[in-house]
């Protein structure tokens, strides 16, 4: 990591207690998994990275030898790069709104005492523990089908015609589907903090006359605020790479429309198996995966008191 | 004055109505499953049906379905315990002996997980390979092993930190070694936070349908394969479809069920204070 | 050198098993219904040969993905992989394939020469035909009846275009024409390039140079996605092979232009409501009826880094000989015989009985020739792909691009420049200039 980090890890490093004698050896503990997982990151992106100097690919071995820059020129040139990394913050960016301020909302009410409000839990965190390539089937063929799928028959119901959503609105209909899927990772760690809330300030709170929506947005929210930052952080890690409800449902069209930067890659390495240049696209995912892993360090980490 | 026990009639009414909802896919797939092809596909959707369980029988003729539900238990479950087992002196000395370091170390190892894993298939296939692992369940450990490791560690470097420093000083003045210390005296305390965060662990892994994809062909192919070979079949598939993915994912939706509250409590990654 | 022991009957195998050793060899195919009835039948070969059979059962573009990587880094995890005409020829010339020599059992002759062809490179065969299919077209003809119109033998696409407004009554979910819209070359390109062939455009020109923002394209990709707007069901876009072949066969389409091996399904009275009410005719054609229909065989090879060659090929020549099509027939029924890949099969009186489309699929396979795929010279052979390795990501990049036009995200015109910049991208970067 940059030497940012190290500068605002600094006064965090102070708070703890003082490393008591240096005979102390914490490597032996570190070491085996710090180490493997260096190995692991290290190893492939270094692969990676001599790979995408090279002219490899896998189903045309008569083509070889050094590329030099090519493959990062033909990357550069391409307009699609920079669409599926449009795409990639688009739904990252609205997954995260939709499931953190609905989660919010939804701890607010399951703190309060309701009857049979474990069931209803159980039901609303069933979501996160489906494969991502079944929940992406149910909603392509029982859901969002616009000819046999319920959402259509409810719109037909209603007289408003059928929605053709993957072609009409590609992205939105992954994010729904994500959204359905993370939602409940979000809304439990959400409630796990809400549920620290001391109730006396609640209680205090509502003896002066505060109304729900003030308890909500004055004491309850900025006591989820920690683990708001670490949803943000955790899911931001998981919808990068986002693939399989894309695979499923649109394949990452109709044209562009869902194409990620993982799905962008996809296309390179194992559709094309043009492993230059899907290094390529790699290497930059690379780099941007550690600016925004520093960029967040500054906007989140200080809230995760790391 | 009693708010504690008072039923909140509105929040829990909409309470319900968005699990409902939440659960509405679920319940759909699942009813979809027992019902004739035909019937499945049917406009308005069928509510009053005569269940059959020709689907299941169907698909548990086509595919050997314990053999993909035991490797998808034994690599989950083992890519976890190495898991927790690598995590937790690296976790312990991240909280208690922070370096200049630490918080770097630990960031990036998060942003390790953010690298795109397409892009890394071929060196690893032929690794893998090389190594003579592929299609083996020791391989698919291995890579869940390293894929959640950063999680993992951060997890449990939340849980040994919110442990009271006091403890740790004072085993350390009756002598006790650094191994001792974490052994005997924090383990027992932070078994609840190891408990979640094996079983986000193991619902990560058994989830996960990149590598297992990949890197299996038939003997340690988990139930992600499995829902790979009836994903786009032929013909009418709606209810046969329904019937594999509710085999898929019900021994884990099950599991996660039992296991909610101990998930429930633990889930904080240290953002509780 | 000469496989005795490798023949084509159950029986004979029976009786030369006992040469050689017992071995399990893993087998990498598709989910399709003929693939499905293999997996059924195996285990009288298992029996037969004391050879034990894995099965990886995957989805179409999952299995390509999958045995594409194991075979070019040479991982040698499976013994036989399942794959189509396209592949064939690219990877047999690559070495990754082991080339087939069949005893005279098998009856080499009775393969219809321009499947043995397709799956063949520099003269040594590297498959065998599981089942072969063009592309044609099929109605409904109790509606046709009703709307008094008549389908001619050789539709063109405007005939086409014509009965499928009459045809279309949306407020009854019937649909004038279903046609593939799905993205991927073995998905709505497949189609759209017998379009582009019939309208008389090609993807290169002699010399490599992409084709793709010239007339024909733009004229056949203006029919396509007018038709199908004015006529076609909603959801297009995710419509492929399976998918309109379930609203075919529940009555919701009035023509459908696909795989002549949609026939033995639409014919299947347990699966179809339309059973009875389907004709069946040749593939339209526009100013050229060359590579109007499509041709591909799903065929079963052996990779080079098999380690029971042996095994392997003694199962793929049982499970594509005559004998396992009529063993087939007698346990399924001769409807869904695996289509196109023997002569021997249309001299069946039982399958020409069971079977009303098959003289239909016939000739259409017959007339479907991968060297002359276009009204103009080209280059490459094959009519609904280009016989290169840099195809299929090209096909599936353009397949995206028509989707986007089809789904009204952007303009023919805008898809197909895009597509034509796209292509010439990738062939100056594979070195093609």
């Amino acid at each position: 990591m940059s030497h940012a980090d190290v500068a605002v890890a600094m006064p965090t490093a102070l708070r703890r207690p003082k490393n008591t004698g240096a005979h102390v050896s914490t490597l032996p503990m570190v070491v085996p998994s710090v180490g493997l997982l260096l190995i692991f990151s290290l190893v492939p992106l270094a692969a990676t990275i001599y790979f995408s100097f090279l002219r490899y690919n896998l189903l045309n071995p008569l083509v070889g030898g050094f590329a030099g820059f090519r493959n990062y020129y033909y990357l550069f040139r391409d307009p699609a790069l920079y669409h599926s990394l449009l795409i990639s913050v688009l739904l990252v960016g609205e997954v995260l709104i939709i499931t953190i301020a609905s989660a919010a909302v939804l701890a607010s009410l399951f703190q309060k005492q309701f009857p049979g409000r474990s069931i209803a839990r159980v039901l609303m965190i069933s979501p996160f523990f489906v494969m991502p390539t079944v929940s992406a089937l149910i909603w392509k063929n029982l859901l969002m089908h616009p000819v046999n799928g319920f959402i259509a028959w409810i719109t037909r119901s209603l007289g408003f015609g059928v929605i053709d959503f993957f072609a009409d609105w590609p992205l939105t209909s992954v994010v729904v589907i994500v959204s359905w899927q993370w939602m409940p990772f979000a809304f439990l760690i959400m409630l796990t903090a809400l549920q620290s809330l001391d109730e006396e300030t609640r209680e205090a709170a509502d003896l002066d006359g505060a109304g729900p929506f003030s308890i909500f947005f004055h004491i309850e929210v900025p006591h989820m605020g920690r683990a708001i930052s670490v949803v943000t952080m955790m899911e931001t890690i998981f919808l990068l790479g986002i693939f399989a409800e894309i695979y499923v449902t649109t394949s990452g069209g109709p044209g562009d429309a869902t194409t990620n930067l993982t799905f962008l890659i996809y296309q390179r390495a194992l559709l094309a198996f043009n492993v230059g240049g899907a290094s390529a696209a790699g290497v930059i995912a690379i780099v941007l995966a550690n600016i925004l892993a520093t960029f967040m360090v500054r906007i989140v980490g200080k809230g995760l008191d790391v | 004055m009693n708010q504690r026990a008072r039923y909140h009639p509105v929040a829990g009414t909409a309470a319900w109505i968005v699990a409902l909802v939440m659960f509405f896919p679920i319940f759909w797939m699942v009813l979809a499953s027992f019902k004739p092809e035909l019937e499945a596909i049917a406009t308005p959707p069928e509510v009053f049906f005569t269940p059959t369980l020709e689907n299941y029988q169907t698909i548990l003729e086509r595919a050997d379905y314990l053999s993909f539900a035991f490797n998808s238990i034994f690599i989950s479950v083992g890519a976890t315990a190495l898991a927790i087992a690598l995590a937790v002196p690296a976790a312990y000395a991240m909280a208690f002996y922070p370096t200049k370091r630490t918080r770097g170390t630990l960031l990036w190892m998060l942003s390790t997980k953010m690298l795109p894993s397409v892009g890394v298939l071929v060196p690893i296939y032929l690794f893998a390979k090389n190594l003579g692992l592929l299609d083996t369940r020791t391989l698919l450990i291995i890579m869940y092993m390293l894929m959640n490791l950063p999680i993992v560690v951060w997890m449990l470097f939340t849980f040994f930190k919110e442990m009271p420093k006091a403890i740790i000083e004072a085993t350390r003045i009756d002598g006790a070694s650094q191994w001792q210390t974490m052994i005997w005296v924090l383990l027992p305390l932070v078994l609840p936070g190891i408990a979640s965060t094996a079983l986000l662990n193991i619902i990560l892994c058994w989830n996960e349908a990149f590598w297992s994809l990949n890197l299996t062909a038939h003997d340690a192919a988990p139930l992600t394969a499995f829902i790979a070979s009836f994903s786009a079949p032929q013909g009418l598939f709606w209810a046969k479809l329904s019937a594999a993915s509710t085999l898929a994912i019900a021994p884990i939706v099950v599991f996660g069920w039992f296991s909610q509250r101990q998930l429930v409590s633990g889930l904080t990654f240290g953002a509780v204070k | 050198m000469a496989l005795r022991h490798l023949v084509a009957g159950a029986a004979m195998l029976a009786a030369t098993a006992g040469a050689a050793s017992a071995a399990t060899i893993t087998i990498a195919t598709v989910n399709n219904g003929d693939m499905i009835k293999m997996q059924k039948l195996a285990p009288k070969w298992e029996a037969a040969t004391g050879n034990k059979i894995n099965w990886v059962v995957l989805e179409e573009n999952v299995l390509r993905q999958r045995v594409t990587t194991d075979i070019a880094t040479k991982g040698g995890q499976f013994d036989i992989l399942t794959i189509g005409s396209y592949e064939t020829p690219i990877w047999g010339k690559q070495g990754w394939l082991v080339p087939l020599d069949f005893p005279a059992a098998y009856d080499t002759a009775d393969v219809f020469p321009g499947v043995r062809d397709a799956l063949s490179s520099g003269g040594k065969v590297y498959a065998a035909p599981f089942y072969a299919e063009s592309s044609f077209t099929l109605y409904r003809k109790d509606l046709f009846d009703k709307a008094g119109l008549t389908m001619p033998a050789k539709p063109t696409y405007d005939d086409i275009a014509g009965f499928a407004d009459k045809l279309t009554d949306k407020a009854h979910e019937q649909y004038g024409i279903c046609l593939r819209g799905k993205a991927g070359w073995g998905e709505n390109m497949a189609f759209v390039d017998t379009l582009v062939n019939g309208f008389g455009g090609r993807w290169f020109d002699e010399k490599w140079n992409a084709q793709l923002n010239t007339k024909p394209w733009h004229d056949a990709l203006t029919w396509y996605v007018d038709l199908l707007h004015r006529d076609g069901p909603p959801g297009v876009t995710g419509n492929g092979f399976n998918e309109n072949l379930a609203l075919f066969t529940t009555g919701h389409c009035g023509i459908w232009i696909d795989a002549t091996s949609a026939a033995g399904l639409v014919y299947d009275k347990s699966s179809s409501q339309v059973w009875d009410k389907t004709g069946f005719t040749a593939a339209p054609h526009g100013v050229t009826a060359n590579g109007t229909g499509w041709f591909w065989a799903w065929a079963m090879a052996v990779p080079t880094t098999s380690k029971q060659p042996e095994a392997a090929k003694s199962f793929l020549a049982w499970s594509t000989s005559k004998d396992y099509i009529k063993l087939v027939g007698d346990t399924f029924g001769y409807t869904v015989l695996p289509p196109g890949t023997r002569i021997s099969t249309y001299a069946n009186a039982d399958y020409i009985k069971a079977a009303p489309f098959a003289e239909t699929v016939k000739a259409s396979i017959l007339t479907a020739d991968i060297t002359h795929p276009t009204k103009d010279p080209v280059p490459y052979t094959g009519i609904q792909y280009v016989a290169i390795p840099e195809f299929q990501a090209m096909g599936t990049e353009v397949g995206q691009l028509v989707s986007a036009a089809l789904a009204g995200q952007s303009t023919v015109d805008a898809a197909l420049q895009k597509a034509q910049d796209s292509v010439s991208s990738t062939m100056e970067q594979a070195g093609y200039k």
